[in-house]
């Protein structure tokens, strides 16, 4: 069990024109195996918050709880062992090789040379990165995105059962975002690890959360699904941080399967149909640029399975009704 | 102190062998900076030329400078110049060769290459490139050289007092032969002092050379 | 796609200085100079020997030093004092070795000790600096990411710190070392022995062939020990922080 929880955490700093409260009272839950993205401008506290959990930054006030266990009482250095972290700039160790870098928190831990090595490569090939490429490279020797990649291998060698990240994907370019984080997906799917991720761009929150936490000022201004959050900001902050197209944000959100009258029989062939797996971003597509009032929806094998009416679409957009 | 005492009383001789060093020292960067700054330029220009120059150059900084003036002395005996002055010239020159003619190739090679591009592309000649864009960019790396060979050279003439040629050096000599404590810890005064003014006064230099723009870092 | 491999080391710079010396040799064979030399062929063996002791000596003890006080001025604690200490240390680096020495005789008096405590001081001080300064140029980020995976303060100065700074460190300590052979025959003027006595007195008497009895096999000793710390750096320092090799 891994779920965190955070109970008025709060940060304050004393500079010469005053206390500065970069993180004010916050409080949240993220449960085992979830994803809670950290979002918000810059200087809002998310960072602060993330580096309180592995007290890289000690809190003025406030708990962390990690598994049930207030970290408090932790030896910080222990603690930070049993925590993956993951930076912007990647860090990897230059005088490193990869096996070298995945292998420095096993080799803390213990781990014998072979049983880290093996994990090394086991990891670079959950990342599809051919270990007898790359296992023996320095850091210098590899592109922006391997290294990427590699830091999350590292974050994750001993097999933490928290994962923290820092705006990990911000020095990669959007091409080569896009990949990682779909491959990131598919790997926490796989991992099952609880995660806090700091970004502060609302698209990738969107992507990848599963519950999302808006941050201004160092307090927390709105923490939900990702739905619900486009569906309703609580404020007008959070209303302009997520975009006036958050509705079309929505979209990539719910499938077609969630808004279908179920149905069946034989297929009308000059209907315009959609695969129930898809999301709305194709069912919107489609409407768009048919004058239908309603879509087929067919299953893997082409066997209709129900029907989407513009009507459907639209009351499910108007509200946040799961 | 007697050591006082002798300072005090002496002062218009340290003063003489203190010109005396500054005159050593000035003609020979000075003439290092001549040959210098262009033989670094010229070398940026291919790196194999720069390897080899480089080398050697720091190899003649390894030669010991009471040897290179004791090579130098039998050959300038030759033209009757043998002792004092010149061979003590002669042997800063060289010694302020290497530190100038590598700043200024490092400083000449570090000038973005961006900004080599943008210069010839807004249609500069080499020499209208080099004088108007790359050099004032290296200046305060070259000036870090030139006071690098400053602070060898001042060491370096302290030791030609041993060849004749004056300078502070001439305390520190007579202070060991005759074991004068009050000359020795004059001269090493004097000559510490000496190089930290030179030093600093340059460095100001250097920092007011900087172009504004490029004055955030800290120099060393 | 970074990584691109570095042509091969230029052998240039050894060629010319290899014909030079063979050029330098045949003149001095040719002119006699060269028997002359070998006539004080027992001195040099003796007192290269001294040299190098005072070599090893000071050397060593300025190594182990200056790398200890470089990383402690390094620290972050020392934060604070550090910029003072590295002014003061810059000060006294810019006084002549021959003021150095001096300053040792009025203190210490003459021969080896003083000798060795100068040498010493004089070499001290461009590691110290090189120490504290290729430390500090470790980025910032890799000390952060070191940190959050939860290395110790002493597990990340000796697995990430020092293995970044080390080319830079091994840079000073090879320029100092170089120096402190080079600057060794000073030493004899106040007693520390070594091959400055055939130098000096060579000059002294102005008899050429003795003063280049010992200034060739100085120069030979200086360009030996910056080859051979060139190779340690070469060889020690890790491929991926060693801009010589490849990395």
């Amino acid at each position: 069990m891994a779920a965190i929880r955070l109970e008025a955490l709060t940060k304050t700093y004393a500079t010469p024109r005053g206390d500065v409260r970069a993180v004010e009272r916050v409080s949240l839950s993220v449960g085992d195996g979830q994803i809670c993205v950290l979002l918000g401008p810059s200087g809002c506290g998310k960072t602060t918050t993330l580096r309180m959990i592995n007290r890289l930054v000690t809190p003025s006030s406030g708990k962390v709880f990690i598994g049930g266990h207030d970290t408090d009482a932790a030896d910080p250095v222990e603690l930070r062992r049993t925590i993956g972290y993951v930076i912007q700039q990647i860090g990897l160790f230059p005088n490193m090789t990869v096996a070298g870098n995945i292998g420095v928190v096993p080799r803390l831990l213990g781990w014998s040379t072979e049983r880290t090595r093996a994990r090394a490569e086991e990891l670079l090939a959950m990342l599809a990165m051919e270990p007898k490429d790359f296992i023996d490279r320095y850091p210098g020797e590899l592109s922006g995105g391997q290294a990427q990649r590699v830091g999350v291998a590292r974050a994750l060698a001993a097999d933490p059962p928290v994962l923290l990240m820092d705006e990990p994907f911000g020095a990669l370019d959007p091409v080569n975002r896009e990949t990682i984080q779909d491959e990131f997906l598919r790997m926490q799917h796989a991992l099952k690890k609880t995660v806090i991720f700091v970004s502060h761009d609302i698209d990738e929150a969107v992507k990848l959360a599963d519950s999302i936490a808006i941050f201004r000022s160092g307090r927390l201004e709105q923490y939900a699904e990702p739905d619900h959050l486009l569906a309703q900001p609580a404020n007008e902050f959070v209303a302009s941080f997520v975009g006036s197209d958050r509705t079309l944000k929505r979209l990539r959100l719910i499938r077609a399967a969630d808004v279908m009258a179920r149905a069946s029989g034989n297929l009308d062939a000059t209907a315009p149909t959609v695969r129930a797996s898809e999301d709305l971003r194709r069912v919107a597509t489609l409407f768009l640029e048919h004058g239908a009032d309603s879509l087929a929806c067919v299953d893997e094998r082409g066997e209709l399975v129900g029907y989407v009416t513009r009507a459907a679409l639209a009351e499910r957009l108007g509200s946040a009704r799961r | 102190m007697e050591t006082l005492a002798f300072i005090v009383n002496n002062l218009p001789i340290i003063g003489e062998r203190a010109l005396e060093h500054l005159s050593i020292v000035g003609v020979a960067v000075g003439v290092a900076i001549i040959t210098g700054v262009p033989t670094g330029i010229a070398i940026s220009q291919s790196q194999r030329t720069a390897d080899t120059v480089l080398y050697l150059g720091s190899i003649v900084m390894t030669i010991p400078s009471i040897a290179l003036f004791g090579i130098l002395i039998p050959i300038l005996s030759k033209i009757g110049q043998g002792i004092g002055y010149l061979p003590a010239v002669i042997a800063a020159m060289l010694y302020a060769q290497l530190p100038i003619i590598r700043n200024t190739y490092t400083a000449i090679r570090n000038v973005d290459p961006a900004l080599r591009s943008a210069a010839i592309g807004m249609g500069m000649s080499t020499a209208q490139r080099l004088a108007r864009v790359e050099l004032p960019i290296a200046l305060p790396v070259i000036i870090a050289g030139v006071r690098v060979a400053v602070v060898i050279n001042i060491g370096v003439t302290a030791i030609a007092a041993y060849i004749g040629a004056g300078g502070l050096g001439t305390f520190i000599s007579r202070g060991i032969s005759q074991t004068d404590v009050r000359q020795l810890v004059t001269g090493a005064l004097a000559l510490g002092l000496l190089a930290i003014a030179a030093d600093y006064a340059l460095l100001g230099l250097q920092r007011h050379l900087t172009p504004k723009g490029l004055r955030a870092r800290r120099d060393a | 796609m970074k990584g691109v491999a570095l042509p091969r080391r230029s052998l240039m710079p050894y060629a010319t200085l290899g014909l030079i010396a063979l050029a330098l040799l045949w003149a001095l064979v040719s002119s006699g100079m060269w028997s002359d030399i070998l006539r004080y062929k027992k001195d040099i063996v003796y007192l290269t020997r001294q040299h190098l002791v005072l070599v090893a000596v000071s050397g060593s003890l300025a190594i182990a030093c200056g790398l200890g006080i470089g990383i402690w001025l390094s620290r972050p604690w020392m934060a604070r004092y550090a910029q003072a200490a590295i002014q003061a240390v810059n000060m006294v680096t810019a006084i002549p070795t021959l003021g150095k020495l001096a300053l040792m005789m009025s203190l210490l008096g003459i021969g080896p000790l003083p000798a060795i405590v100068g040498l010493w001081i004089a070499t001290l001080l461009p590691i110290i600096r090189n120490t504290y300064e290729g430390i500090r140029a470790v980025p910032a980020h890799l000390v952060d990411a070191a940190r959050g995976m939860g290395l110790a303060r002493g597990q990340i100065l000796r697995r990430v710190e020092l293995p970044n700074a080390l080319f830079v460190i091994f840079a000073g300590v090879r320029t100092a070392m170089a120096v402190n052979v080079g600057t060794a025959p000073i030493a004899f003027l106040i007693g520390g022995g070594g091959l400055g006595e055939l130098i000096f007195t060579g000059i002294d008497l102005q008899e050429t062939g003795m003063m280049l009895a010992g200034a060739i096999p100085t120069a030979l000793l200086a360009v030996i020990v910056d080859f051979l710390f060139g190779q340690a750096q070469y060889w020690l320092v890790p491929r991926g922080v060693n801009p010589l090799r490849n990395a």
